[in-house]
């Protein structure tokens, strides 16, 4: 268990590294950098040449990449180069909207997704060719376009759901479960459809297993048998999948913030890629290195919790 | 534990017999439209009716007409010549990601599990950092620098999917390098690369297939994501991600020029899932491709005229707790070829039947039909099950559900695979007394305890709070044994208990069964294919040789004169009679008919040395040679004992 978690997270710090390092040689390999970007079209070599300097951009890489991690370590992530912004108020804006997309999203899957699974398990042939083609469909659907037809269909045709924008629960809490119900269903249905799919097929093989029929020959009851003993056993390859459904989730948010105009951290990002602001870039790329590691480690306590033998290891 | 991937071939239902079937038709009609895609993209100038980037304002916003086939964009632009034009970037950018992805990580993989040890090490871990890097993020990054540079994205893309693809394919060809012609090639003299080339790599090419359909399919989702979110791509040149976007900006007024881009990408991802999946079938169909079922005539009549002999004459006698009659079992697949055919044999209480044969013979499955825990793809086609004056076979539904542990209990081989690994060992028996006693958890608990200690083991409470994994073959099999008993069942039909176990573990376990016996009244049915233990442990014995009981009689008088060649074969065999001898120990040439082959005779005659004409031709009824003893063979009386044969 200590160790499982231990490995985990020394597998983490190699993963900040190179997620913050990747981004920050980047950065640094840019023709004219961010001096340029600052000064747009006014930009020539000898005024890049003074801001770079002025903006430390003339050191060595490893100087700087170490006083973006020192100020980092401090909770400073530098300012935006368009608008001078701090980098933590800008994605500390966005992170919430991220997170009630991501967790509403693997809510969703979770609920919908397990259930079914387990249910067309139960029903061979005809539940497995249900299953099989909504999660071809919901492995091959691009989300930007399932986001637009929901959102036509509820906002411009219904008129029940709003089409775009972001309500913090702070505001109103009903206007935030509106804002995210349908970018959480464009993210979560396709996750369940996933999920259905794989929690279908480890119910099938546990259910095959010997000791489901010793079970079945004390005389356990076939919903006890299904629910606690079955389900149980065929949900860590099911928690594992939610992990890297997460991670995908995170090009998801990005797609489907834009869609749905929520400035999260994926638009946020997307906008400083467009605009070549790297310094919130960077930023975004601790974030999302974060979220991914806490959805690891939280898989991995899950996982731990139901498997006896990773426990004891 | 490493990074935990979900299992890269999740089990199947195991059907008894599946048919390898080609390509489904959905197979070829994903291949036939990724192919039109394809085609359409690479000849676009000549098959797109207009050019892609040339406005119309005159036909902005149409709808589908003969003459724009699906509609027109708010320039007036063609969108189905669009589509065809814009297949180009995604084509190019899927071929890009792919090819960085199968070059690094095929290579990588096949190199790993080959040469093994660090290298492996390195590129597991490497993986493992890889797996969990929002790749999204790095990709933006790039792109800020080198602006609309969908081809970096695109290899880049390849690169971070790399790693995952080396960690599987080095399990694959660790897989094949364990295969013997791989250790044959390397004593012979070839190098590592010669071996590489000519007997790994040919080997994982199939996994590989798969796993590339998949990632293209991925990687298309992400070619027009990056260029629905405008970072690829530029107007006016056409992609189907920025159709998409463009669509978007102009719902308010109309719906329809989101549809035809957005549903040609989920075509070309379902067609790239579809081949993954079919190429996977095929995969699977190639390795566990089922024995050819031979379907000629020379099949054994399975239906009766008359009822069998010993049916009519068994009638259930008061002091009968189990009574099978005329049983049988067949697969449910329109062969229906029978794997039990038509068992009869009763259960006294208190007593032990034993049911020995070769492996193959329908044991272990009457055994199974008797508590109605026949696998899926099984069924029993005729016979009766009567516990406690019930049938249960022909009875309610719901009959076997309140006989089940509480009548009738089952251990079985693999005493650790029969436990559920997630629960105490405590948790699972207590689970059982519940279920049939009606009793509070603590009660529960206490008398999983007890039943612990019953079946001898020491410390029962640390037993009980110890999960399956932690428990040695011979404490599992007694944990089996006490969650068995956890019903008070009045039978408990074991399926070779102990051939899991050592053979130290095997004889104690064989004393505790007995001993069980005597202090609980319990009947049982052992099921082995080991006189020894048939001998030790029973008072009456059914042999069963392909799907029919071959004799039956009471234990002493079976082992004094066996009347069936079969049986006498058997015990010739058992190294218990061998002992004495310094003959090389005897075994019963040839080997059990496949299932659905079975003789149209006696089913033993081409193994009989007793065998002539008459036993090739017609069926053998069984047959009354004694009180209580019924044989399956028309020359019983010629059967020696095996005492007397190896005497002589």
């Amino acid at each position: 268990m200590l160790r499982t978690l231990s490995r985990r997270l020394a597998l983490s710090v190699p993963l900040f590294f190179v997620v913050t390092f990747l981004t920050f040689v980047l950065m640094a390999l840019t023709p004219g950098g961010v001096s340029a970007t600052i000064l747009g079209t006014s930009a020539t070599p000898a005024k890049i040449a003074e801001l770079n300097r002025q903006l430390g951009l003339n050191r060595p890489i490893l100087v700087q990449y170490w006083d973006w991690l020192s100020d980092a370590g401090h909770g400073n992530l530098g300012n935006s180069v368009v608008n001078n912004e701090a980098v933590t108020r800008l994605l500390g804006d966005g992170l919430p909207v991220t997170l009630s997309l991501i967790v509403g999203a693997v809510v969703v899957a979770v609920v919908l997704g397990v259930p079914l699974g387990v249910l067309s398990a139960r029903r061979a042939r005809t539940g497995g060719q249900v299953v099989d083609a909504l999660s071809l469909v919901g492995y091959a659907v691009p989300n930007y376009f399932l986001g637009i037809m929901l959102g036509y269909l509820f906002s411009n045709v219904l008129d029940v759901l709003p089409a775009s924008g972001y309500t913090p629960p702070a505001v109103s809490l009903s206007g935030w479960f509106e804002s995210i119900t349908l970018p959480v269903l464009t993210l979560g249905l396709p996750g369940a459809a996933l999920l259905a799919r794989q929690t279908r097929q480890s119910m099938i093989e546990v259910l095959g297993r010997d000791y489901i029929r010793s079970l079945r020959a004390r005389g356990i009851s076939e919903p006890v048998i299904v629910y606690k003993h079955a389900l149980r056993n065929a949900m860590g390859n099911v928690v594992t999948l939610l992990g890297i459904y997460v991670v995908g989730l995170l090009l998801g948010t990005t797609l489907i913030e834009t869609v749905f105009a929520m400035r999260g951290l994926g638009s946020v990002a997307v906008t400083a890629t467009s605009q070549h602001d790297l310094p919130v870039i960077e930023g975004a790329a601790l974030y999302f290195t974060i979220i991914v590691v806490v959805a690891f480690v939280l898989v991995d306590l899950i996982r731990a919790w139901l498997n006896p033998k990773l426990r004891s290891q | 534990m490493r990074t935990p991937v979900p299992d890269a071939e999740p089990a199947r239902p195991r059907r008894w017999r599946r048919s390898l079937t080609g390509p489904s038709w959905l197979a070829i009609v994903a291949a036939a439209v990724l192919l039109l895609l394809i085609v359409a993209a690479v000849f676009a100038p000549w098959i797109a009716p207009y050019k892609p980037t040339v406005n119309e304002l005159g036909d902005a916003y149409q709808t589908p007409s003969l003459e724009h086939l699906l509609g027109t964009d708010e320039f007036g632009r063609d969108l189905l010549s669009r589509i065809i034009y814009g297949g180009r970037v995604s084509l190019i950018g899927v071929a890009e990601a792919v090819g960085v992805f199968v070059v690094l990580g095929a290579t990588l993989g096949v190199v790993a599990g080959y040469v093994g040890g660090l290298v492996d090490t390195v590129v597991t871990w490497v993986a493992d950092v890889f797996f969990a890097l929002p790749g999204i993020i790095v990709i933006l990054a790039t792109l800020s620098i080198l602006a609309n540079n969908i081809t970096a994205a695109m290899l880049l893309l390849g690169v971070l999917g790399a790693p995952a693809l080396a960690v599987f394919m080095a399990g694959a060809t660790k897989t094949v390098r364990a295969e013997p012609y791989i250790a044959a090639a390397r004593v012979t003299g070839l190098r590592t690369r010669q071996i590489l080339v000519r007997h790994v790599v040919p080997q994982v090419i199939a996994p590989l297939t798969v796993q590339v359909s998949l990632f293209a399919g991925a990687a298309l989702l992400f070619q027009t994501g990056l260029d629905f979110l405008g970072l690829g791509t530029q107007p006016p040149q056409p992609s189907w991600g920025a159709m998409v976007n463009d669509g978007a900006s102009h719902l308010g007024r109309d719906l329809w020029m989101v549809v035809p881009p957005g549903a040609v990408v989920l075509l070309a991802v379902m067609s790239l899932g579809l081949l993954g999946d079919a190429l996977q079938d095929l995969r699977r169909g190639r390795l566990r491709a089922p024995a050819p079922v031979n379907t000629h005539a020379y099949r054994a009549r399975t239906d009766r005229d008359e009822p069998d002999a010993r049916a009519v004459a068994a009638s259930a006698e008061p002091e009968t707790v189990l009574a099978v009659r005329e049983l049988s079992v067949a697969t449910e697949d329109s062969g229906r070829t029978p794997i039990v055919d038509n068992v009869t044999f009763e259960l006294r209480a208190g007593s032990c039947l034993g049911i020995v044969g070769e492996s193959g013979c329908g044991k272990t499955m009457t055994a199974l039909a008797v508590i109605g825990l026949l696998p899926d793809g099984v069924t029993t086609t005729g016979g009766s099950v009567t516990f406690a004056g019930k049938d249960l076979i022909g009875g309610a539904p719901r009959s076997y559900r309140t006989v089940r542990g509480s009548g009738i209990a089952m251990i079985s081989q693999e005493p650790v695979a029969n436990l559920d690994p997630s629960f105490t060992v405590g948790a699972q028996i207590a689970e059982v007394v519940r279920r049939h006693a009606h009793v509070r958890h603590k009660q529960a608990y206490q008398e999983a305890l007890r039943l612990l200690t019953q079946v001898r083991l020491p410390d029962a409470k640390q037993v009980a709070k110890r999960y399956p994994h932690q428990l040695s073959g011979g404490m599992a099999q007694r944990v089996v044994i006490a969650a068995a008993l956890a019903g008070r069942p009045k039978v408990l039909i074991a399926d070779e208990p102990t051939t899991a176990l050592d053979v130290t573990v095997q004889a104690e376990i064989l004393q505790l069964l007995r001993e069980l016996r005597r202090e609980t009244g319990l009947a049982m049915i052992l099921v082995s294919h080991d006189w020894g233990i048939i001998a030790d442990s029973c008072d009456a014995a059914v042999v069963m040789y392909a799907g029919q009981v071959v004799e039956e009689s009471a234990i002493s008088q079976m082992f004094e004169h066996p009347r069936h060649p079969y049986s006498e074969g058997l015990m010739r065999s058992n190294p218990y009679y061998a002992l004495n001898t310094r003959a090389q120990l005897p075994s019963i040439r040839g080997s059990v008919p496949r299932l659905g082959d079975w003789p149209l005779g006696c089913r033993f005659a081409p193994r009989c040395g007793y065998a002539t004409e008459e036993c090739l031709t017609a069926q053998v009824e069984l047959l009354s040679v004694d009180t209580g003893h019924w044989t399956r063979c028309i020359h019983s009386d010629q059967v020696a004992a095996p005492g007397e044969v190896l005497a002589s």
